[in-house]
């Protein structure tokens, strides 16, 4: 039988041996119903989550949340939205206590002085005109500005199909401002024309996604691994879907039998009691999800499953290394 | 179940209950050594360990706390938790 010392060199093996001490914990909050902007295609919206409770005001409701959600062991919070950058008190609530990553829009700057090392993931959907009739306007514009040469910041590019054949220009002018980028793909949640992926364009869109990864080593914050499970939706031969989610709220998880998961995953709504189903909502259909943390997940749990081979077990060092990155449990 | 579990028999039922429970193939509990480090060398995770936890505290009338995972890194561990266990009942 494969052991993890039988099947990597020592150079790969104390890269192992890095991400190997790290226990992530992560669970995702909306820390707000509201939003500066109204994207299409936003789930929250779509699926009326912005809707689902009402927000919890009195700041030291949200201190005492956190507490909370720190002595069941959560030792990553990913906040969410709506926009959080609304509610910088309660951002100050998570990031005081623990690691805290930041989603943003990028319209509003999220102050250094007060959160000088918070991790922040700015949303790009395209270039320009995508990001025009996607979300209303130019946001890079206006994010590139609050956060060129921010070590602490990177672009979360989701690519949509008609951003095949055209990254490029986006993650050139992401290198540009000196910031680094991760990549996603679109789900289309609401539908919107001529935004569905066709299995032609997600077999260019890995092509290209795996180019820009040589091309920009330096920018781009991926693995051609992640690449080939978030354009195929296979891990080893397995289609990923419901039976297989790792991101699916602990008290919300009746299956049977229990895939690998991450442990005490919730996602709370911003009335600090109401939980979602999952990280993305609950009227997507996990058979055509794109949600590039549940894939990046799935790898990550299913680590004795990459002990089949070396090769496997790099391409699971990769993308455990690429998630530790991105949420600065490791140096880029 | 006595406290007077012999060791070496101990050590191979563990090492039975873990290639079982969590399909390991090409295993056999003679060549499961005894110190392997579950975690870091076989990629045992919490979600395994409760699995093999649970038919461990069936078998041996024991009773392990998940903030005592930690604790059971390699079989030889995981026997001498379940000892001390008996003991100290
Ligand atoms: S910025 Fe984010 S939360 Fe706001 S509408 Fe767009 S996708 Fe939704
Ligand atoms: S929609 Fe996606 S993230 Fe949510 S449960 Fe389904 S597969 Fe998982």
């Amino acid at each position: 039988m494969n052991t993890v010392s039988s099947l990597l060199d020592a150079a790969w093996h104390e890269r192992y041996r890095k991400i190997s001490a790290l226990n992530i914990r992560s669970s995702i909050y909306d820390v707000t119903n509201r939003c500066n902007l109204r994207c299409k295609g936003c789930f929250f919206f779509s699926s009326n989550e912005h809707e689902a409770a009402i927000e919890e005001t009195d700041p030291a409701k949200w201190r005492a949340f956190v507490r909370q959600e720190k002595e069941r062991g959560v030792n990553l919070a990913i906040l969410i939205g709506g926009e959080p950058t609304l509610q910088f008190d309660r951002i100050e609530a998570f990031y005081q206590v623990m690691p805290t990553f930041c989603a943003t829009n990028g319209q509003i700057k999220v102050p250094r002085d007060r959160f000088p090392d918070m991790m922040v993931g700015i949303s790009l959907w395209g270039n320009e005109e995508d990001e025009k009739v996607l979300r209303g306007r130019d946001t890079f514009a206006v994010s590139s500005k609050h956060y060129e040469g921010d070590p602490n910041a990177y672009y979360l590019y989701t690519i949509t199909p008609k951003q095949v054949g055209r990254m490029e220009p986006v993650i050139r002018k992401i290198s540009d401002v000196g910031l680094k980028v991760h990549l996603q793909l679109l789900t289309n949640d609401e539908q919107v024309d001529g935004f569905f992926w066709t299995d032609e364009k997600l077999r260019d869109v890995r092509v290209e996604m795996d180019a820009m990864l040589d091309a920009y080593p330096r920018t781009v914050i991926s693995s051609k691994y992640y690449h080939e499970i978030i354009t195929t939706g296979k891990m080893l031969g397995r289609p990923f879907g419901w039976n297989e989610c790792p991101s699916v709220t602990e008290q919300l998880d009746d299956r049977k039998p229990q895939p690998k998961r991450l442990i005490r995953f919730v996602r709370w709504a911003s009335d600090l009691r109401t939980v979602h189903r999952c990280c993305t909502s609950a009227t997507r259909n996990c058979a055509t999800c794109k949600d590039g943390a549940a894939h990046m997940s799935w790898v990550m749990v299913n680590k004795r499953a990459h002990l089949k081979s070396t090769r496997d077990l790099q391409n699971w060092i990769e993308v455990y290394e690429m998630f530790a990155k991105l949420y600065r449990f490791i140096p880029w | 179940m006595s406290a007077c579990v012999d060791q070496e028999a101990l050590i191979r039922r563990i090492a039975e209950i873990i290639i079982f429970e969590l399909k390991l193939e090409n295993m056999t509990p003679e060549a499961f050594a005894p110190d392997l480090d579950l975690v870091d060398e076989l990629g045992v995770d919490s979600m395994d360990m409760a699995t093999v936890v649970l038919v461990l505290q069936d078998e041996y009338g024991v009773a392990i706390d998940e903030d005592d995972y930690p604790k059971l890194g390699s079989i030889r561990k995981i026997a001498d938790y379940i000892r001390q266990n008996l003991e100290n009942k």
